[in-house]
Parts: C-alpha cells; structure tokens; sequence
C-alpha cells in the first residue's frame, strides 16, 4: 500500500491514478519479474523520445526553411508550398510509420526519417508564407537602398518571416512529440512504449506514460510559443493579442492562399 | 528483431488479416507488395474502412455543432475568444494515445472514448474557422444590412454566414483530413478502423499499403465532398468567376 492508493481506497478510477503516479517514481516489477518503471527508466524513455524529436526538427528545419525562404522571396511555387500541408496532412502519422517498416525496417534512422517526412509540410508552407506576407514596399526599398537578393533574405524577410516560421515549428513540434509515441512500433523505444506493450507494463503504466507524455507535448506547445514571441521583431508584437493575429499555418488551405497587399 | 517481438499484438480478432489464401504464394509469404492479394482480400478492408469513415464524420460533425455554437456566442460575447482558443488549444496539443488512455478511467473502451477524443481535436480548427470567416466580414456590408432594417438573427443567418461560409469549409476540410489521420488510432481505444489493420501486420507491405491508400482516399474523397457542398451552398462565387 502505497501513501496514494491509502489516501483514496474506495474509488476504482482514483487508485489507477495513484497506481500510474507509483509507477512513475517507483521501480516495480511485471508479471514475467523484469523490471518496469521508476525514474531511471522512464528518464531513459523520455530521453529517447526527446532525443527523435530533436533529431526529426533539426533535419526537418534544414531542408524546409532555406526551401520556404526560397520559394517565397521568388513568390514562385506557392502551390507546392501550399499543397506541400494539405498533402502531408492527409497521410496518417500510422501509415507513414507503417510504411518505413514494411520497406525500409525498423531502426532509428528510418523512424527519423519517417518523422522528418511529417515535419516538414508546418515548416515549409509557414517559412513560405511569412516571406510572401512581406510587404512587396519594403522588399522594394532595401532593393533600391543598393541591398543583394541574398541580403533581402536574410536581413529583411528573414527576421520579418521569423515569426510564421516559428509558429510552423511550433505545430510540427508538438506534431513530432505526440507521433513519436508510437515510434516503439519501429523499434525505438520513447514513453509510447508502456502505452503500447500493456501486457509488460500493465495499466499502471500506460497511464503514467500517457500523462508523462501529455505533459511532455504540452511542455513543448508552452516552450515553443514563448520563443515565437521572442523571435518576433519587437515592432511587430501585439502583446495579448497576438494569437488573433498569427493564425496557425496548418488551418491553410488551397482556399485561403497567402495574398500579397500589391 | 521483428516488430511482433517488441510489441505484443492487441486482442483484437476483428483485426486478424487473413494470410491463408494466399499460402504457397511466395509473394505473399516473402511481405511482398502483391497486387492480386490486394484485390482478392479487398472485403477484409471494406469493414474497417466503413468504421473509419464513420469514426470520422460523426467526430467532425459533433466538433462542428460544439465549434459553431460557441463561435456564435462569442459573436456577442468577444471576450470568450481568448479562453476558448487557448483551451482548444491545449486539448489539440495532447498526442492522441495519450488522450485515449487518460479517458480509459471515465468512459471505458470503445467507440465513445475515441469520439471524446476525436471531437476534442476538430474544436480548435472549427472554432477559428468559423470565427475567421465571421470577423471577416466587412464592416460596411453588416452597415448596410442593418441599414436596410435587418434584424441581428437575420444579419447572421442571411449576410454574415454566407460569408463566412468559405472559410467555414475550408476549417471543415482540414478538420476532417486531420480526423482521418488521428482516426487510425482509434483501435489502440478499442473503436476499430483503419488503423486496426495496418497495425495488425505492420511488415506486410501490400496490408500497410492498401490500408493507407485507403486512409488517404478517404480524406480525399471527404474533402471532394465538402468542396462540392460549399460550391451547392455559395452560387453567387460561380457567377462571378464565370
């Protein structure tokens, strides 16, 4: 008997939060004796599962932002960009997981893979669109104040598109986060690993990882919202109303396309 | 190691893919992509892919009654915005497993749990949806409407909601592909789909790829589908581009 399941005997959905709780910070043992939960196993879980994420992002951003800037300061290839999120979104995170193991096999690599696949559609329509939102004006007066096309990127629709860019960032996060939990289908063991094997981790532990997991992607969402608002050039912040004014990249489609104010 | 090994299949018979037929095939012994299996055990698709499509429509559907509803009270009550979009989106933040785990204590397994689930997660898409159409609207057009003597009820029924009705759609579209996606799920809650067979022999390429085809036909076929409702609902756009 532990303080929680003390605490609460006569209520059936109470004692399993206190089971799930117990499983997170005690070390118990399965059915079959191996050992199962506690800090130092789920702290590796959580590892690896921040760990793929982190990985699936920073691939992810390097082929889709230098794409986004690419193909908005050229204001070419919005229906790729475009297409790119509607596209991505209709293929389930399962299927495509699915797919990497039945052709390419398990393993790290291929859920990375995988992932980065999931990941990149966010990034890419919102880098494009941040860029293409650009007033034409602007882009316009650092052209006559002598700046190269690459300096109009990087010194003028760059920091202007920063904000968008991060809100894509932000969705394929908490995207990658909550889709890496059923990496363990692949091989690669995150926190999705107690949800999915029940029958090692019992219902204890399915919940406990659901809340660690829920926990994590909100922590992820918090995380990344504060750095959209610190990469935001301070002329543009609306302080609390900013989240009126940056709608979120995924709610595009082909129907609202990016309109240039020219 | 193979997948099976790491992962404990669920008891789930209604998910069992039937290889037998095709016993003696080497392409399908071998988990090959074999086109003839594909289509001779198409029927053991059809099940599952109904469960899908009705997982996802009802989802959307109770979404939208919930999304619309509180977007038209926040037409009066604007300071509602804020809390509801921030609340919507915490819930769209929660990785769909975790979601049905954490409900498996209140509502059980099955298909209510998925429902609660699945509907949580259209809310954010629908409510900004229909709230983008609505602030979208020019000022002068709802001036003019009351100005010919239009009642409130009247200017949102007949003025403002055509209106909006574009955008309304369009959040619908991406309100049901993403269903679809997270739809596949589902069977981790005990409410069946798609995702039950792809799941049921992950290393079997032509099983993965006919049921994701499946998947992504549905969410194509639904979008056609609202395209074609909101081409009925707004004439007046064809008019013009013609």
């Amino acid at each position: 008997m532990t303080l929680a399941t003390e605490l609460v005997p006569h209520l059936p959905v109470a004692s399993l939060i206190g089971d799930a709780l117990e499983f997170l910070v005690k070390e118990q043992r399965s059915i079959d004796g191996t050992p199962i939960g506690g800090p130092s196993q789920l702290w590796g879980l959580t590892r690896t599962h921040l760990e793929l994420s982190g990985a699936v992002l920073l691939l992810a951003s390097f082929l889709a932002i230098p794409l986004g800037l690419a193909l908005g300061h050229t204001r070419k290839g919005e229906l790729v960009a475009i297409a790119a999120s509607n596209v991505g979104r209709a293929v389930p995170s399962l299927a495509l997981i699915a797919l990497f193991v039945a052709f390419l096999g398990t393993g790290f690599l291929n859920v990375t893979l995988a992932l980065v696949l999931l990941a990149i559609p966010p990034i890419l329509t919102s880098t494009y669109v941040g860029v293409a939102a650009v007033d034409p004006e602007v882009v316009d007066a650092a052209r006559g104040q002598g700046l190269t096309e690459t300096q109009i990127v990087r010194q003028v629709e760059l920091p202007l598109a920063l904000s968008s860019i991060f809100g894509g960032l932000r969705t394929s996060a908490v995207n990658v986060v909550a889709t890496a939990t059923i990496a363990p289908l692949a091989g690669v063991l995150t926190l999705g690993d107690p949800i999915i094997a029940t029958s090692v981790y019992g219902d204890a532990g399915r919940l406990g990882a659901s809340i660690l997991v829920a926990l994590l992607a909100v922590l992820t969402e918090v995380g990344f919202a504060a750095a959209q608002r610190a990469a935001t050039p301070a002329g543009l912040r609306t302080s609390r109303r900013s989240w009126r004014r940056s709608p979120a990249p995924t709610i595009l489609t082909t129907t609202n396309p990016p309109r240039s104010t020219s | 190691m193979s997948v099976s090994a790491l992962v404990p299949p669920l008891a789930q018979g209604d998910f069992f893919t039937d290889r037998s037929a095709g016993a003696g095939n080497s392409c399908v012994a071998g988990d090959g992509l074999c086109p003839k299996w594909m289509v001779d055990n198409f029927d053991q698709y059809t099940g599952p892919l109904v469960r899908h499509a009705e997982l996802t429509i009802v989802a959307v559907a109770i979404g939208f009654v919930i999304a619309f509803a509180l977007a038209l009270i926040a037409e009066r009550r604007r300071w509602l915005v804020g809390p509801v979009t921030q609340f919507s989106a915490i819930l769209y933040t929660i990785p769909t497993l975790a979601a049905f785990f954490l409900l498996l204590p209140i509502t059980g397994r099955g298909f209510v749990t998925a429902q609660v689930a699945l509907v949580a997660y259209t809310l954010l898409i629908l409510f900004r949806g229909v709230r983008t159409g609505l602030d979208g609207v020019p000022p002068e057009t709802v001036d003019a409407a009351r100005g010919v003597g239009l009642t409130e009820q009247q200017l949102m029924w007949q003025v403002k909601l055509p209106l909006a009705l574009p955008q309304i759609i369009a959040a619908l579209r991406v309100a049901s592909s993403t269903t679809v996606g997270l739809a596949t799920l589902a069977f981790f809650a005990g409410a069946g789909g798609l995702g039950g067979k792809i799941y049921d022999d992950l290393t079997f390429k032509s099983n993965v790829v006919l049921a994701s085809l499946l998947c992504v036909l549905l969410a194509v076929v639904l979008e056609i589908a609202l395209v074609l409702v909101q081409r009925a609902l707004t004439p007046w756009t064809r008019a013009v581009n013609a």
